[in-house]
């Protein structure tokens, strides 16, 4: 344990995501010696994302305005969306740069383990979204775990009755890889999604 | 397949020690807390990237030490690959193939044992649960995709009973349950496919179980195995919800599996827990036409035992294409009479290699005897074949023994 103010920066950069206590107290460390470093700005940035940033009211993609980019942009196929879990998922896709259509982020997926149901996500703004039939393709994005395939169910059940293509994206081998390393879950599945070649 | 050479660090009672093997059988002998059952457990870890004797990794490294090292070669038809693996205490296990780096889980697929070991007599005695264990631990060998179903549907089970007992304790059955379609879906899916894998298994294993229990019990006591499936009604002893049985239908899994499940749904909701499905199956084991459980004598239990182990060596031996598994029989001299000993090593006698440990030499029958390693308190004394002089104070060289291919 170190003295007072060194420990509360330690302890509190641990309770980040994906920071362990060796990590915190090496970081610490490089704060406190490194005289070129200035730590104001990373202050400045931390106290002003929580108050500038907010979620876009018609995606729920981070934005720092009421509607994201993309939402903005009226180059963007306004006939497709993509349903996503996070907004980190909007980033994966945009890098792509195949899809040209809007997102929606659900904030999560269907986990009863972490009571997350229906209503904690942002499935009932979906269905407003898709009121004035400009959309005709719902493509979903969530992950394929056991919980992106359930809440991707779930959508799909709810989105039947609308007159809307539902589609989901396809799981299988990752591109530029060999056969003979993809684990064995992987490639079954791409042997069960196998399509009909010419 | 066979293990040339075995090499362990830190592991359990192991400081060092280097141990050489031979193709055919290997004995490894030692008073009991030697040692014996600890060096064939790292084998079975590397195979099944998981220990027969305890959930918690951090219990097979040495006191006071931060890691355990299990380093092993594997030949198999004619090539040789070498499997390290490192059990670390505050980090994540760390794998080695071929001396490049890889993942804990990629060993099994260069390694594979079969596993005797005195508590298989809970095979035939103990609760459904074992029998379910030792069933899918075949499909994962025979398959290792369904390590991925089976791991879903555990997952789905536990969303899906988390979502009942939540129904339950709030009272609400209307709109919090508007996902429980869509649970039911994935449960009768992925439960389906587990129940249908399990099936065509236990039919497999049918022929080979009754050649291995009469070549081992010397006797045909007409042994069979029946399905004891929820979904069709069945109610396995460790139920306890007994009053509750799904009603018998027809038709394809999925179909009964849905059926099974829309009938119970309100019993469900008083319990909070799924009631049907294959993590409440069951597989009866019966002998001239009684179940084994109850009725057989210890002997024809051991039988049985031994031979759900040798059938379902038998199957892998089947469909290998790296030849045979691995056969460790952990212990299992001691519990055998005479006869039954006998004809146990003449069963396990065609395979590349079959290791055998022992707290007395002469339990364990001279074909089995050509190779033996005597351990003492976490070392090996001494290696080489039979007429070895057993002396504690002398390391002999390794001497590959003769073998009995």
């Amino acid at each position: 344990m170190y003295e007072g103010v060194v420990q509360d920066l330690i302890d509190e950069l641990g309770r980040l995501p994906g920071v362990g206590p060796k990590s915190a107290q090496r970081i610490a460390f490089y704060i406190l010696q490194t005289e070129t470093y200035d730590p104001s700005h990373l202050a400045d940035v931390l106290t002003t994302v929580r108050d500038k940033v907010r979620f876009c009211e018609i995606c729920g993609n981070v934005t720092e305005q009421t509607t994201c980019s993309i939402c903005r942009d009226p180059r963007r196929d306004q006939t497709l969306i993509c349903v996503v879990e996070e907004a980190k998922d909007v980033v994966a896709i945009e890098r792509t740069r195949e899809f040209r259509g809007l997102y929606h982020v659900l904030g999560g997926a269907i986990s009863p383990i972490q009571g997350v149901g229906p209503d904690q996500l942002r499935i009932r703004q979906l269905m407003t979204r898709l009121a004035d039939a400009t959309v005709s393709e719902i493509i979903i994005a969530t992950n394929p775990n056991v919980e992106g395939e359930a809440t991707a169910a779930y959508l799909s059940r709810l989105l039947q009755a609308m007159e809307v293509r539902v589609t989901r994206l396809a799981s299988g081998l990752p591109v530029g890889g060999d056969l003979e390393y993809a684990d064995e879950v992987t490639l079954g599945r791409a042997f069960e999604g196998r399509r009909l070649v010419g | 397949m066979k293990v040339t050479h075995l090499s362990l660090t830190d592991f359990r009672n192991y400081q060092h020690a280097e141990v050489e093997f031979a193709a055919g059988p290997n004995l490894f002998v030692g008073s009991n807390g030697q040692g014996k059952t600890n060096l064939v457990e790292s084998l079975v870890y590397l195979s099944t990237s998981g220990s027969h004797r305890t959930p918690v990794d951090t219990a097979m490294i040495r006191q006071d030490v931060g890691a355990a090292v299990i380093r092993c070669r594997v030949e198999s038809e004619g090539r040789s690959v070498l499997l390290e693996l490192q059990l670390n205490r505050s980090s994540a296990n760390k794998a080695m193939l071929n001396r490049s780096a890889s993942k804990p889980r990629e060993l099994v697929r260069y390694l594979s044992t079969v596993l005797f070991a005195p508590e298989d007599l809970a095979l035939v005695r103990g609760e459904p649960a074992v029998r379910r264990r030792f069933l899918d631990t075949v499909l994962i060998q025979r398959a290792p995709r369904l390590a991925g179903v089976l791991a879903d549907y555990d997952r789905v089970l536990r969303q899906r009973n988390t979502l009942l007992k939540s129904a339950r304790a709030s009272g609400v059955r209307g709109s919090a349950l508007s996902t429980l379609d869509v649970w039911d879906e994935r449960l009768v899916a992925l439960g389906s496919e587990i129940i249908d894998e399990r099936s065509a298994l236990i039919a497999d294993l049918v022929d080979p179980v009754r050649d291995a229990y009469r070549a081992v019990a010397g006797g045909d006591h007409g042994p069979r195995l029946v399905p004891l499936l929820t979904v069709d009604g069945a109610q396995p002893d460790d139920d306890d919800a007994s009053d509750v049985r799904a009603e018998a239908a027809s038709g394809s899994t999925r179909d009964r599996f849905a059926s099974a499940i829309a009938g119970l749904r309100s019993r469900e909701l008083d319990r909070g827990v799924t009631l049907v499905g294959p993590h409440r199956d069951d597989v009866r084991f019966e002998l001239n036409g009684l179940p084994a459980k109850g009725y057989a004598s210890h002997g024809e239990s051991w039988s049985f035992a031994l031979a759900l182990r040798l059938a379902s060596a038998q199957l892998l031996r089947e469909r290998s294409t790296t030849g045979d598994p691995v056969l460790i029989l952990d212990d299992v001299f001691a519990e055998l009479d005479q006869a039954r000993r006998a004809r146990l090593a003449a069963s396990v006698q065609g395979y590349e290699q079959v290791l055998v440990t022992a707290a007395v030499f002469e339990d364990v029958p001279a074909a089995l005897r050509t190779h033996t390693v005597r351990i003492s308190a976490g070392t090996v004394v001494s290696q080489g074949d039979e007429s070895q002089e057993w002396a504690p104070d002398e390391i002999v060289p390794s001497d590959v023994g003769a073998s009995d291919e």
